[in-house]
């Protein structure tokens, strides 16, 4: 949380003319909406009774109500249960779109275990060892980068700038098919791994140059005063001190690749996206697997998030010691 | 050059210039520090002091002129760069301590990563030395956690764990709160009559006036003026040298 004040801030939920504004803005939100919207009808079964004009506008101002009834009540509990509250009724919205789309829960179901057990796998097993990989390449590119000698950072600038210039979907193209013309044959899964390292690995050598750059020189100057050679010194003194500041940035990468991995599914490899596609294809059920594997991938973001609070929380209390 | 004789200087610097970019920071530095000689070097902000002293053992490099410390001169080409560090402790004004390891770790670091000391045998030399600075209870604890005038007792005994031949100070009372000055300044004074090789920036001049075998004093990048603590403060030759001592024994 950012620096509190030990004053309670005036919320804009505690002035009645903002409620009163949000009351009139989301009642006609309601009505506009209500207009057409052939989900609202099925929702409410009363507007199939044609109440004209004045029996839409009630509805709409009932809704209204609701809607903001539902937040003054909401901003008087205390924070987690806000969260809480807040994050089921949105989770709930989000389920009532899906389930307006008629979807065969049966055939979802029928496929879910080989969904995960074979396409969620592939997604994570993939993905992290690609980040692995990545993290590696981003620490020569990293070092390279911030050094003086003129090749390391000319081959380091180069490669950053043309596997972050290039669509990572052009970069996997290149290499499946580009290197079998020169004569280099790769399976895909290998080639998938091999894409997605090099292009992470050039935004991660960003990550690791600011990292590395935040250590202070009195580190630096220390331990050269005692007689550490570079290589000792970057392993030891300022790695090992940047992976508090390295950490959230790389979780977001990876992050961003477990769902980018989803491009490497035009490889062949049998990863989640590949199989929604295929799955989906044969019974003509497109929209169902397209929606399993979004809650899917939505459900590893959110363990990993978890597993990157964790980290980050192990590496805040270390740093306060 | 008496290269050959390192025990008539174990530092030598000879018409030593510096420049950063074209300013002009160091001006024919001569100063030659023998064995267990303890010196003191102060002047004004900005005077070149601290350019000096981490010229000695090549945090700076020097443009011009020739340093050799041990008999090994100092050069952008030069293959014992880490022998001469080794040979030369340095103490911070803001000890530099390494943030992520315990006391104990900080100094087992330095012997047992560059001279392959063995751990027990490194572990039990820090615990000597922390004992000498008077901080043996705080070994299992981060630096984050001590005060800064344990922190740089710890700085101190880090580089004695090195076993230099030679100690550079860097204004180490500087950075600390007037009451945590003393103990710094105890734990160099038992340096000092122990034997150590020393070169203190320092502005503390009871110091000076109790360990120092020589003073000097620098002012715009040269060396004004240079002798016996006694002559020093009790007949400083040069006028920028009274300016000096007017202000800083007045505090
Ligand atoms: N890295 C640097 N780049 C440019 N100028 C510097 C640098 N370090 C020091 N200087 C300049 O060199 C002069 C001497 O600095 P310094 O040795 O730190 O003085 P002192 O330690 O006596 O206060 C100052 O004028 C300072 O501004
Ligand atoms: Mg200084």
């Amino acid at each position: 949380m950012l620096f509190a004040d030990t004053v309670r801030n005036r919320g804009l939920h505690e002035k009645p003319r903002i409620i009163l504004a949000l009351f009139v803005l989301s009642s006609l939100l309601a009505w506009w909406a209500g207009g057409g919207a052939a989900g609202y009808a099925a929702l409410f079964p009363v507007r199939e009774a044609a109440l004209g004009l004045l029996g839409d506008l009630g509805l709409a101002c009932l809704l209204g109500a609701a809607f903001t009834a539902n937040l003054v009540l909401i901003s008087r509990f205390r924070f987690r249960l806000q969260v809480l509250i807040v994050w089921a009724e949105l989770l709930t919205l989000f389920l009532l779109f899906f389930l307006a789309f008629d979807l065969s829960f049966p055939f979802i179901l029928k496929k879910l275990p080989y969904l995960i057990t074979q396409g969620a796998v592939t997604t994570v097993y993939v993905s992290a060892i690609s980040i692995a990989i990545a993290s590696v390449i981003a620490i020569i590119g990293a070092v390279a980068k911030l050094s003086s000698n003129g090749f390391a950072f000319a081959v380091a600038s180069f490669y950053t700038s043309l596997f972050r210039g290039l669509p990572l979907l052009v970069q996997i193209y290149l290499l499946y098919l580009g290197l079998p013309q020169l004569g280099i044959y790769i399976d895909a899964i290998p080639a998938g791994i091999i894409a997605l390292s090099l292009c992470y690995g050039a935004y991660m050598t960003e990550v690791f140059r600011a990292g590395i750059l935040s250590i202070p020189a009195g580190q630096w100057e220390a331990s050269r005063s005692m007689g550490f050679k570079f290589g000792l010194t970057m392993r030891r003194i300022i790695l090992p001190q940047s992976v508090p500041v390295i950490i959230p940035p790389l979780g977001n990468q990876f992050i961003a690749m477990l769902k980018d991995s989803s491009l490497v599914s035009v490889l062949g490899i049998w990863e989640l996206m590949f199989l929604a596609r295929t799955l989906g294809n044969k019974e003509f059920r497109h929209l169902e697997m397209l929606i399993t594997v979004a809650v899917i991938y939505w459900v590893l973001t959110i363990l990993f998030e978890l597993v990157q609070a964790r980290i980050e929380a192990y590496f805040q209390k270390h740093r306060k010691r | 050059m008496d290269n050959a004789q390192p025990k008539a200087g174990i530092i030598q610097i000879r018409g030593m210039n510096k420049w950063y970019g074209s300013f002009h920071a160091l001006k024919d530095i001569n100063l030659t520090v023998r064995l267990g000689e303890r010196i003191v070097v102060c002047g004004p902000s900005g005077s070149g002091k601290s350019t000096m002293i981490r010229c000695i053992n090549r945090l700076e490099a020097h443009q011009s002129g020739s340093i050799s410390v041990d008999g090994i001169e100092l050069h952008e080409d030069m293959r014992q760069i880490d022998v001469v560090r080794q040979e030369v402790g340095m103490v911070f004004q803001h000890f530099n301590l390494f943030p992520h390891l315990t006391v104990l770790e900080n100094l087992t670091a330095g012997p047992m990563w560059v001279k392959n000391t063995p751990r027990t045998e490194a572990e039990a030399n820090a615990r000597t030395y922390l004992k000498r600075v008077n901080i043996l209870e705080q070994a299992d604890k981060y630096p984050g956690q001590l005060s800064g005038g344990q922190q740089q007792r710890v700085a101190i005994a880090r580089s004695l764990c090195m076993e230099p031949k030679v100690l550079l100070f860097d204004e180490p009372t500087s950075a600390l709160d007037p009451e945590m000055v003393s103990e710094v300044l105890d734990v160099m004074t038992g340096l000092a009559r122990g034997g150590m090789t020393m070169i203190c920036v320092t502005h503390e001049m009871g110091f000076a006036k109790a360990v120092a075998d020589r003073v000097v004093f620098m002012d715009a990048g040269q060396i004004v003026e240079e002798g016996a603590p006694v002559e020093f403060f009790g007949n400083p030759r040069s006028r920028r040298t009274r300016d000096f001592l007017s202000q800083v024994l007045q505090h």
